[in-house]
């Protein structure tokens, strides 16, 4: 075969284009968000839980009552058209105090979630990233906490720090935080603290599954810095999962808090929660169970809520999890 | 095997020497001592309650002392019921929490797998869209709201159990009143397990040597009960630990609504009466059940999925 010259001249500019781009790149989220939308029960999951929360915000200024105004004349009325859900023996509004609750409650799953996933991601993270000796220790020590029966663990230290903390709100630079009420912070620190360990063990795995990637070796091999990699490659790839979990351990969060306040270690009075509300509505189930209903129904509601959602996350942001 | 089984087993009593220190000292964190109270007793009382209860002795010390107690298996005397030890009032209390424990894991189990079985084989049919329904609302009851329930419709309405529970001559619950408590209890598990169970016969009913057992033209029956339910299972036995522990922690609640008198109801009271030695006792010995039951489904475990190599169970 013959080689002419001509075949060796540069090819003509307009020829030079033999791939492009045709349509605009879609990003991680604007794709996690496409699949979230085509997703429907998650979708209405996620607009009864803004609902609730945007309820839980905004009712209780344009309510006609507060959630501890007691009126001596309407006292364990059934639900009416002044009170929707009825008012208990102190004649104080039901459905006042389920929206104060949601206050109560959902800042506890959030608040304690946030404390976990920090705690959680950073211990996972570094026992993950370094590995090796470092990691082997931590990790035993994450198999003993595993091992514990945690709600032990949230009830004693509940028992232990619970008249601590209401002195150190009355005496010290705290009380300007009062009216936060001691035992709520007191949960949130306590149920946070205790629940990271199944963070940390995810994220762990997690890092320990895509820091074996080859585009991470690719990258190091390029001469990426550690913290390089860290930023643009391990946390991108976590976060759907972190997320995910984050949201499935909210419900587990109020479920706990409930189950608190049903045995009388909870928030105090007159402050309510929906789990305080179902147990102090326990006590009169006989003669008044609209008491008991709509705590419970709030409960149930925002639990299969965040379920739903959950597995919406799940599905968008993390596709290969999907089934 | 064995060399796993000692390895695990000295790491069990490793974890609940950890746990009763841990245990110990947070209950010896609490400032001012038991014998706070709302109206201050007398210095000389509370002199004598210290040296009584040899509070006043150097931490360091009480704290060997009541390990080398502890080693022997006594929990020390309760603080509120006087002339009483925690053993006592936990050997009394807790056969009542452990029958009605075994028969709400049974219950959820001899339910639960038969039903995620027929859920998964009939899937979105309506003995599918039934049962996942009656499941999904299972989860988002919380248990004291179920039993709650139960008592408002089958106690104070229909008038078929009594409100309050009585013990029969011997001693012990009639059967029927373990009917209620038991729902109450299993309720939560029942659907999970259930849910559990319908996914994972999903996923087995799709491989291939179930196509294998069809086409060698086995019954379906003996499709699912031989070939698919023997691998479907395992991840409900994984489950089995975390169901034991969330059948136990849920008696505290279960058991003070029903008013049955086992180590649940006992160990509530203790925490509204402030009775220390008898939280630490309750907190230690829960702890060691339920440490105990795990290392033993993980024994389990090990013999009945051999896909796992039994010193990886951890990392599976």
């Amino acid at each position: 075969m013959e080689y002419s010259a001509d075949l060796f001249k540069p090819i003509h500019e307009s020829e030079r284009v033999s791939s492009g781009i045709v349509r605009p790149s879609v990003s991680y989220w604007q794709d996690a968000w496409r699949r979230f939308r085509r997703h429907k029960p998650a979708l209405i999951a996620a607009a009864i839980l803004l609902l609730i929360i945007l309820g839980a915000i905004i009712i209780p200024y344009v309510y006609p009552y507060t959630y501890d105004q007691q009126v001596r004349t309407a006292r364990n009325l059934w639900p009416n058209l002044q009170h929707p859900f009825g008012t208990d023996k102190l004649g104080r509004d039901l459905f006042i105090r389920t929206v104060y609750g949601a206050r109560i409650s959902l800042s506890i799953g959030i608040v304690a979630s946030i404390i976990n996933l920090t705690l959680g991601v950073i211990y996972g993270g570094i026992s993950g990233y370094v590995g090796g000796k470092l990691d082997n220790i931590m990790m035993r020590f994450v198999d003993i906490l595993y091992s514990i029966p945690l709600i032990l663990y949230v009830i004693l230290l509940k028992v232990v720090f619970q008249d601590a903390i209401k002195e150190a709100f009355e005496t010290t630079a705290l009380r300007s935080l009062k009216y936060l009420g001691p035992e709520l912070i007191l949960i949130y620190v306590v149920l946070g603290s205790v629940y990271w360990v199944g963070m940390a063990r995810m994220v762990r795995g997690q890092i320990l599954s895509i820091k074996n990637n080859e585009y991470v070796l690719a990258a190091r091999s390029m001469g990426a810095s550690g913290g390089r990699i860290i930023l643009r490659h391990l946390v991108p790839n976590t976060v759907g999962q972190i997320i995910v979990t984050v949201t499935m351990s909210i419900p587990s969060a109020i479920f706990t808090e409930s189950f608190l306040s049903f045995i009388g270690i909870g928030v105090s009075a007159p402050m309510a929660s929906w789990g305080s509300l179902a147990s102090d509505a326990y006590k009169g189930l006989a003669s008044y169970p609209y008491l008991l209903f709509f705590p419970a129904l709030a409960i149930s509601v925002t639990v299969l809520a965040f379920n739903i959602m959950g597995d919406g996350l799940r599905d968008a942001l993390d596709p290969r999890m999907r089934k | 095997m064995t060399n796993y089984i000692l390895q695990r087993a000295i790491a069990m009593i490793l974890t609940l020497f950890a746990i009763s220190t841990i245990t110990f000292f947070l209950m010896h964190a609490i400032p001012g001592g038991p014998f706070t109270r709302e109206k201050p007793l007398e210095a000389q009382i509370v002199a004598a309650l210290n040296e009584k209860y040899h509070l006043d002795d150097p931490l360091i010390k009480q704290y060997a002392d009541y390990m080398a107690d502890l080693v022997r298996g006594d929990l020390g005397p309760s603080f509120k019921f006087r002339g009483r030890t925690v053993n006592e009032l936990i050997s009394g209390g807790f056969p009542i929490t452990a029958r009605i424990g075994i028969l709400s894991v049974l219950v959820t189990v001899l339910l639960s797998i038969p039903m995620g079985i027929i859920s998964a084989i009939k899937q979105n049919k309506w003995e599918d869209y039934s049962t996942m329904f009656v499941a999904t609302l299972g989860v988002t009851v919380p248990s004291f709201v179920l039993a709650s329930l139960l008592i408002y419709v089958f106690c104070v309405k229909f008038g078929w159990f009594p409100v309050i529970w009585s013990t029969d001559a011997t001693g012990w619950l009639k059967y029927s009143q373990y009917i209620l408590p038991m729902i109450a209890l299993s309720g939560y598990s029942i659907s999970f397990i259930t849910r559990l169970m319908r996914a994972s016969m999903l996923d087995v009913i799709s491989q291939d040597y179930i196509r294998t057992a069809r086409a060698k033209g086995l019954s379906e029956f003996r499709v699912i009960m031989e070939h698919a339910l023997k691998n479907a299972v395992l991840p409900v036995v994984t489950y089995l630990g975390p169901m034991i522990a969330g059948v136990v922690t849920g008696s505290f609640v279960i058991e003070k609504m029903f008013t049955i008198p086992g180590i649940g109801y006992q160990y509530v009271d203790s925490i509204g009466n402030r009775d220390y030695t008898m939280i630490m006792g309750s907190t230690i010995f829960y702890a060691a059940i339920l440490i105990v039951l795990n290392f033993a489904v993980d024994i389990i475990y090990g013999f009945i999925d051999p896909r796992i190599k039994l010193g990886n169970i951890k990392e599976a």
